[in-house]
């Protein structure tokens, strides 16, 4: 089904939306904030540009966005996969629980802040162009992923992983440039986490026609923390 | 030893002539104060441990044992007082950042206790609760604009989604982790039968608690933690935290080892890991950015649930509550500087953040001055000790309060302020089996049901004695107020005249 959302707000195309059976398409969507918001069974494609909070709290839908995004995209969502074809704002994924993002192009600041894991069920982020400052802040799970498919001069920018407690993050580049805080460890990625790599990346490289062989085919950088309790020292009991 | 010793602030005194050496006492103490020498006979105590939680007290068969403060101080010294010194000795040892629990303990000015409630003499007769009828009933939430009407000249239903309370009072923030399994439940199952809400601040909800969810306010932090669409949808309203009265302007740590099976499963993150607040939510610099997270939360929602914000009491707070009842936010909660906490940096809890009384007085003058009073309402919280400080809330102008100091002692809490310990002798700040198991839920609901039902009888009388019959009659009705010992800009701020005036 294809609609025609223009001139339409947020609200109304929610409606819409939740009126589907299953999958829909939205055309000439322009920045209307929080589509899809808390959504768990439809498949939606989106032409256009959505706006703000697209898929906060997903719940198992499927969004595609044939262009770029803007901010908060993801916002704590729990389950479900955000496919987006161009670049996204800031704080994409903030304290994603669980599904996948997948982009295609760069991420803004402070992607993937805060987010989480439990058990199985771990969320997955993957960028392929570049990150801005504060990449992973506050980590505490999930996996994190950043392919600098563009080989930028810095594939990702200031204070990535400030506060980093849980999860892995992997980024494409041998980080020379690139300055980590204390509390993690960065390596070279070997051939487990190659291994580990391969599986997370499969999905994104077949939705977005690329060869996961030449993907793979560069150095990566693993980035995990030295402890998940990073503040333990810090207080004295009064 | 030596240099690094710090004399125990409390001694254990022990009637030997009382004392049977049954031993409840070791097996009580959590801290293990108490110790049994099987060679001499006795019981023996270290009270180097003993942090005055009246747990052995409490339950020594022969009330053989009182906790007293130690009379062994360092020389007297008005400017360097034996706390401020056994702090610095503490950080001198340890390096480490004062960490604190409750609420502030500081002798700041309590406005609560300088306010006087009128009664009626003479004209206006007072009235008898116990005779006639008394509403005590609130509805929070966004008030509509104007009366509307459809062609037929009938009313049409044009009220925005609201919160019922049988009592202007509700069960504040405590999450699950900070507090126990227990606790929770208790505050839930005494909601529900009070008619009012309890909170699950930024926690999650446990499974077993989604039965609840009509009295359950459901809150959304910085961490996120335990946020889903389920959660969201389980809540009567959803609370966005801001900040918090004990801590303004930080974030959270839940230390590791609260985050176990129930509660890492509660939060989604894994056990034994930190579960980290940062001190801003990171999407929200600006009222725009606030209204975007409140928006989010609606349109997952479909406007079904109200939002409230909630935010500490720090000096801007009515420019602050004004950007804030512009946000799209249904409720603001403010908490005001001697509001609990489960653990707070001491310096931030005992020197950040502003009163209550003087917040709320000065947000809902703001407000109303700038005609938006009606597009919220105010909730208050950070020391709402009895049913004389609710009254005297409304009549600054609140819509309802929020305890939780006053809920924990009631479910057994003997303010000791070492929540941040992990070793709670009342089984409330603990998430230790054998420490949870001592508070039993259903007492705790009892107790809570009990001292809520007190309190709305007091409330009730005093209402009655001021000749008003209802909680909307009292609201913002400063004219019920006076002060006492405050000097002109206090009264100015309060919006109340002096005693005798």
């Amino acid at each position: 089904m294809i609609l025609n959302v223009q001139g339409l707000d947020y609200t109304a195309i929610n409606e819409l939306i939740r009126n589907q059976k299953r999958d829909c398409t939205l055309d000439n969507c322009c920045g209307q904030r929080f589509i899809a918001a808390g959504m768990a069974d439809k498949k939606i494609t989106l032409n256009g540009v959505p706006g703000n909070a697209l898929g906060a709290y997903l719940n198992g839908a499927v969004i595609t966005v044939n262009g770029n995004a803007q901010d908060a995209v993801g916002d704590t969502m729990n389950e479900g996969k955000i496919i987006v074809n161009g670049n996204i704002g800031d704080t994409a994924g903030y304290a994603m629980r669980g599904g996948r993002i997948y982009v295609r192009g760069n991420a803004g600041y402070r992607a993937g802040i805060h987010m989480k894991e439990y058990k199985e069920k771990v969320p997955l982020m993957i960028i392929g162009g570049t990150a801005g400052s504060f990449l992973g802040e506050y980590q505490a799970g999930g996996i994190i992923i950043v392919l600098n498919l563009e080989k930028k001069e810095k594939i990702v920018s200031n204070f990535t992983c400030t506060g980093m407690h849980g999860g892995k993050m992997y980024l494409r580049s041998d980080c020379k440039n690139i300055v980590f805080p204390n509390q993690v460890t960065a390596k070279r990625a070997d051939e487990n986490d190659l291994k580990q790599l391969r599986k997370h990346l499969t999905e994104y490289c077949k939705l977005f026609s690329l060869n996961i062989d030449e993907v793979l085919d560069s150095p990566f950088t693993v980035v995990s923390p030295d402890s998940k309790n990073p503040y333990k020292q810090m207080y004295v009991a009064n | 030893m030596g240099v690094e010793f710090i004399f125990p602030e409390f001694e254990v005194v022990r009637n030997e002539n009382r004392c049977i050496a049954c031993r409840v006492c070791e097996r009580q103490c959590a801290n293990e104060v108490h110790t049994f020498s099987a060679e001499k006979d006795i019981m023996l105590s270290d009270e180097t441990k003993c942090v005055n939680c009246q747990r052995c007290v409490s339950l020594c068969p022969t009330r053989a044992l009182k906790i007293v403060k130690s009379d062994c101080t360092l020389r007297e010294n008005a400017n360097w007082q034996n706390d401020t010194i056994k702090e610095i000795y503490k950080q001198a040892n340890s390096g480490g950042v004062l960490l604190s629990s409750m609420g502030n303990p500081k002798p700041f000015p309590v406005y609560w206790d300088r306010i006087l409630i009128n009664a009626s003499q003479v004209t206006n007769p007072p009235i008898d609760p116990l005779r006639e009828p008394m509403e005590t009933r609130v509805f929070l939430g966004k008030k509509p604009a104007g009366i509307e009407r459809d062609e037929n000249g009938q009313l049409k239903n044009n009220l925005p989604v609201h919160l019922e309370l049988s009592m202007p009072i509700m069960f504040s923030a405590m999450s699950y982790g900070s507090i126990s399994y227990n606790a929770h439940a208790a505050l839930a199952r005494a909601a529900t039968e009070l008619g009012i809400l309890y909170n699950t601040g930024e926690g999650g909800l446990h499974e077993d608690f989604y039965c609840y969810g009509e009295n359950t306010i459901v809150q959304v932090a910085s961490g996120r933690f335990g946020v889903h669409e389920d959660y969201l949808k389980a809540g009567a309203a959803i609370e966005i935290k801001m900040g918090q009265g004990a801590k303004p302007g930080i974030g959270g740590h839940l230390p590791g080892e609260k985050i176990v099976d129930d509660v890492s499963r509660t939060r989604m993150i894994p056990e034994g890991s930190d579960a980290i607040s940062p001190a801003p939510h990171h999407d929200i610099y600006s009222i725009e950015d606030l209204r975007q997270l409140v928006f989010s939360l609606k349109e997952a929602t479909q406007y079904s649930k109200p939002v409230i914000v909630k935010v500490a009491a720090v000096h801007n707070i009515a420019a602050i509550a004004s950007g804030i009842a512009r946000s799209g936010a249904d409720i603001i909660a403010i908490d005001g500087f001697r509001g609990g906490t489960g653990a707070a940096p001491t310096r931030i809890r005992d020197n950040v953040g502003i009163p209550i009384e003087l917040a709320l007085a000065s947000v809902d003058r703001r407000l109303r001055d700038e005609g938006i009073r009606n597009n919220v309402s105010l909730v208050v919280g950070g020391s709402v000790r009895s049913a004389s400080d609710v009254v005297k809330a409304i009549a600054l102008g609140a819509d309802a309060c929020y305890i939780a100091t006053a809920a924990l002692l009631a479910l057994g809490c003997h303010l000791c302020r070492t929540c941040q310990s992990g070793r709670c002798n009342w089984g409330i700040a603990t998430q230790k089996p054998e420490l949870v198991k001592r508070l039993n839920p259903d007492i705790g609901c009892e107790r809570l049901v009990n001292l809520m039902n007190a309190w709305r009888h007091e409330i009730k009388e005093l209402m009655g004695g001021m000749g008003i019959n209802s909680i909307e009659a009292l609201k913002g009705n400063r004219l019920m107020l006076r002060g006492v010992g405050l000097n002109q800009k206090e009264l100015e701020i309060l919006g109340i005249s002096h005693a005798g005036e």
